[in-house]
């Protein structure tokens, strides 16, 4: 699995202790020398230590040490099956040269002033966490050093670490981690500690199973659906039918007299003046509330309410968008997905704004040889987190206590707090391992509204989602249409091109991404449409559907060049390399390229039978290089994909078994969605409410085989939930134009599909 | 409201429900059995499944009045130590992601198992392709299964 070696750092890295954070993060990017972390964030005062009742040791906000030799190495980012329980530890555990055998995992509580970005989203966890992880793991066993060299009277230098075990060997003393860890607790971190080396890692890229592989398998209670607490009373919501209607009223007296139920009322997730921020996405904020001691009654009470709802007006809504202050109108309509097709048809024909321009695109398409122009079209997405959306919540006088899968605390505390009538500081968020997120659990308006309820009957809830409200209380992937347009020269080069983006409420196009830098003459345009149909990050957001189309409508123009789609797409890159256009593009040509080059090989594209259906595809997003060749069968009368061959650039591959299991993952679900996936709006209401109307990728429609190779590197990991995920889509799309004759250009391939 | 007494993981179990309520919320809300795991309440997705007499059944469509005698087992009783081979292979080969399918994946295959204990692919297909796995797993569940059936 192996291409080149794209070095950047494989040298020890040296870190200081004891500047503030944010200078450390700034200095990082200045010098290559010290990396510096804030003291109190890797405390190690015997305050922080509970040795009095034998409970583990706290080396820092990251590691705790028990006097037996068990770590639990704490995990800051919520785990939604990225493998952030098993990776995080991992790196933790490599550099304290730790016994893995003795690591256990725990997922962190939402801990701002132990940890940042306890965020699972953009593909960063490993990204963004691998420095702090690394230093607090080198922290850990500096501390376990200087007790030994304490204890024995010798120098810190002297002293070797492996396997949890601290060793001197002039003497021959030695001691574990656990017969250290309550001196290394009173110690003082010196001013500066050595990161080590990538060649010296023996954790770090070798795989290991998931830490928590066998409470899965046994059914622990691990997700939030699981989270019970004494007292705890079942919840359920019912929201407005319709995208543009909202609660009335309604009579409840009937629902509180049925069986099993406590109460019911109507409730409010927000207060007038809160202004959202961009996570705190909700079409439903005015909802019934039902409370019962069990969740069946409570099932079968929301289906008996019977509840008035009115029509929304057009109005505005204030949106803090990261700090700035901005404005949205939402429509009062009722949509429709036909309608939704219209205008973005009408918005691709009318004069959109630019977002890049280089050379003179008119003048080069009046000009050129051949011209060929392609719209592509994708529905919106329902997530389908296969755990429904739920939380706990417990209101009191102290405060708020809610537990439950969410991918982003931070983006919620501040709403719930203000709901509540709390400062923030009196929230307390508990993040349980969450059944699936893609996105969807971003958005954890959920936590809200089990918040208000369990305010209001001064209980504590946990509000269950069915997969009815899952799927019609979305926040979905949103619809775009694409149109390109491509010009060849005499000599079949591509010398101009162009791509207008539209979409509701946002359209999919970034101005500087490939083949931006590679043709002479690009133009990028992109406007949106306004709706009061609530959408958000969707696995690859954007990326999803320009990965899909725009590496679809490139193996149609390389085809028009009579080239193969793989040389056709090399050449482009090496125009990007050697003799970039504009003053800037937003990739790494020759990863790009490498990716290619890596999955020709491993597919055996150049040898394969003439009349192979395969395709490829290649795409760079979240700071990851992806390529994907994929054959076609037919299967039962319709044709599906059969192998897949992936070749991947994500940096320094941390766990590789779960790396590749991730990458399967992503070419599964891209396949699912590319030839499934669809949510249709009719007046507002969501089209389909369960798996009997949204079909999902079953196992006989999944690929025989998922070949994953990375690229090995060096270069600090980079993302890899997402960027797997959309070049898939297209070279599916191209694989069954071998197999069908067809082209595709709409979302989901199944109709174009079952018309053939 | 009537009283029903189930057998479950070899174990009988008395409890208070309304006839009409599913297995799945017996087990959950009643049992204190969270393995059996919450999807769809159609039985189209799978992740509900347990056994009646070894049989792979949805129980969010199987009222808590229909069992009667009937054996449940649930991925709590699948095995005395979680080492079942379906449960051993799930946990070498790191099939699961979110994980959250899997209890289902694994009863369905069990059954399966124990109906055939030497499937092949399509056959495996055929009885697997009721469970949704979100996560994209198909292709280590299906080798797992294999696995298992060797062991």
């Amino acid at each position: 699995m192996t291409t080149k070696d794209i070095s950047a750092e494989s040298v020890a890295r040296e870190f200081v202790t004891s500047h503030g954070r944010r200078q450390f993060l700034k200095a990082s990017v200045a010098s290559t020398g010290g990396l510096m972390v804030n003291f109190s964030w890797l405390g190690t005062a015997s305050a922080l230590s509970s040795n009095k009742d034998s409970s583990p040791f706290r080396l820092n906000a990251y590691l705790y040490v028990a006097t037996d030799g068990e770590i639990t190495a704490m995990v800051p980012n919520p785990e939604f099956g990225q493998n952030v329980m098993t990776s995080m530890p991992m790196i933790l555990a490599e550099e304290m040269d730790a016994n893995w055998s003795q690591i256990n995992a725990k997922q962190a509580e939402y801990e701002p002033a132990d940890f940042e970005r306890q965020f699972t989203g953009g593909s960063q966890s490993i990204r963004r966490g691998w420095q702090s992880l690394r230093m607090a793991g080198a922290s850990a066993k500096q501390l376990l050093i200087m007790a030994a060299a304490a204890r024995w009277q010798v120098s810190t230098a002297q002293l070797t670490v492996k396997n949890s075990v601290v060793s001197h060997a002039a003497t021959g003393n030695s001691a574990t981690f656990g017969e250290l860890a309550a001196d290394a607790a009173l110690m003082q971190l010196p001013q500066s500690i050595v990161l080590k080396a990538n060649r010296d890692f023996n954790i770090i890229g070798q795989s290991q199973t998931n830490l928590e592989g066998q409470n899965i398998v046994t059914g622990k209670p691990l997700f939030g659906i699981d989270y019970t607490s004494e007292g705890m009373l079942i919840a359920g919501i019912v929201h407005a039918p319709a995208f543009g209607k909202t609660l009335s009223d309604a009579d409840l007296t009937p629902i509180k007299n049925m069986p099993g139920i406590v109460d019911a009322f109507m409730v409010e997730s927000t207060t007038p003046d809160y202004v959202k921020s961009y996570f705190d996405t909700s079409a439903f904020t005015r909802m019934v509330a039902i409370v019962g001691e069990k969740t069946w009654a409570v099932i079968k009470a929301k289906r008996a309410v019977k509840a008035n709802w009115e029509g929304i007006e057009t109005h505005t809504e204030k949106l803090n968008r990261f700090g700035t202050l901005t404005e949205i109108t939402v429509p009062g309509d009722l949509e429709n997905s036909a309608g939704h097709r219209k205008q973005m048809e009408a918005l691709l024909n009318s004069d959109l704004p630019v977002l890049r321009q280089d050379g003179d695109p008119d003048k080069a398409f009046s000009t050129a040889d051949k011209i060929i122009e392609r719209t592509f079209f994708a529905p919106y997405l329902a997530h389908n987190t296969m755990e429904p959306m739920n939380f706990f919540a417990n209101v009191t006088n102290e405060g708020v206590h809610v537990a439950g899968p969410l991918q982003a605390p931070a983006m919620i505390s501040p709403w719930v707090a203000e709901r509540i009538g709390v400062s923030q500081d009196k929230v307390r968020i508990e993040v349980t391992r969450m059944g699936g997120g893609f996105g969807r659990r971003a958005y954890s308006h959920y936590l809200v509204e089990a918040a208000a309820i369990s305010a209001h009957v001064k209980r504590p809830v946990k509000l269950m989602y069915t997969r009815e409200d899952d799927m019609t209380n979305g926040i979905y992937r949103p619809t775009y249409m694409v149109r390109f347009k491509a010009a060849l020269n005499a000599t079949n080069e591509l010398i101009a091109y162009q791509v207008d983006g539209v979409g509701v409420p946002e359209h999919a196009v970034h101005g500087d991404r490939f083949p931006a830098g590679a043709v002479e003459h690009y133009l990028a345009r992109g406007g949106a449409i306004d709706s009061n149909i609530t959408t958000g990050a969707f696995r690859a957001p954007r990326s999803n559907f320009m990965g899909a189309s725009e590496q679809a409508f490139l193996d149609e123009v390389a085809e028009l060049a009579g080239q193969d789609p793989i040389d056709f797409r090399l050449a482009l890159f090496s125009r990007a390399k050697n003799n970039p256009v504009g003053d800037k593009y937003d990739y790494d040509a020759e990863r790009y390229a490498g990716v290619l080059k890596l999955v020709r090989q491993k597919s055996g594209w150049d040898t394969m039978p003439e009349n192979t259906s395969k395709g490829v595809a290649a795409y760079y997003c979240h700071n990851s290089y992806a390529a994907h060749v994929v054959t076609t069968r037919v299967k039962r009368g319709l044709p599906q994909a059969d192998k897949v061959y992936s070749a991947i650039d994500c940096g320094v591959v941390v766990n590789p078994i779960a790396a590749a299991n991730m990458v399967q993952g992503a070419v599964v679900d891209a396949i699912g969605n590319a030839m499934f996936g669809e949510m249709t709006f009719t007046d507002g209401q969501p089209d389909k409410q369960n798996f009997n109307q949204y079909r999902m990728i079953r196992m006989d429609e999944a690929p025989s085989a998922i070949d994953v190779s990375f690229v090995k590197s060096s270069v600090d990991p980079t993302g890899l939930g997402e960027p797997p995920f959309p070049p898939m889509f297209a070279s599916l799309a191209n694989a069954l134009y071998k197999q069908t004759g067809q082209r595709f250009y709409e979302q989901p391939f199944i109709h174009q599909l079952q018309k053939s | 409201m009537p009283t029903y007494k189930l057998k479950v993981n070899g174990k009988t179990h008395q409890v208070d429900a309304e006839p009409d309520t599913p297995l799945l919320w017996v087990l959950r809300d009643d049992l204190a059995m969270p393995g059996t795991k919450f999807g769809c309440g159609i039985a189209i997705c799978g992740a509900c499944t347990v056994h009646l007499n070894g049989n792979a059944i949805r129980s969010c469509s199987m009222p808590v009045s229909a069992i009667g005698s009937n054996e449940v087992t649930t991925i709590e009783g699948l095995s005395e130590n979680g080492d079942h081979p379906l449960q051993k292979a799930w946990v070498e080969q790191d099939v699961a992601q979110c994980g959250y399918c899997q209890t289902g994946q694994i009863m369905n295959a069990a059954a399966l198992l124990n109906k055939n204990p030497a499937p092949d692919d399509a056959t495996i297909e055929e009885a697997m392709k009721g469970n949704i796995c979100r996560c994209g797993t198909y292709v280590r569940i299906k080798n797992a299964i294999k696995t298992a059936a060797k062991a």
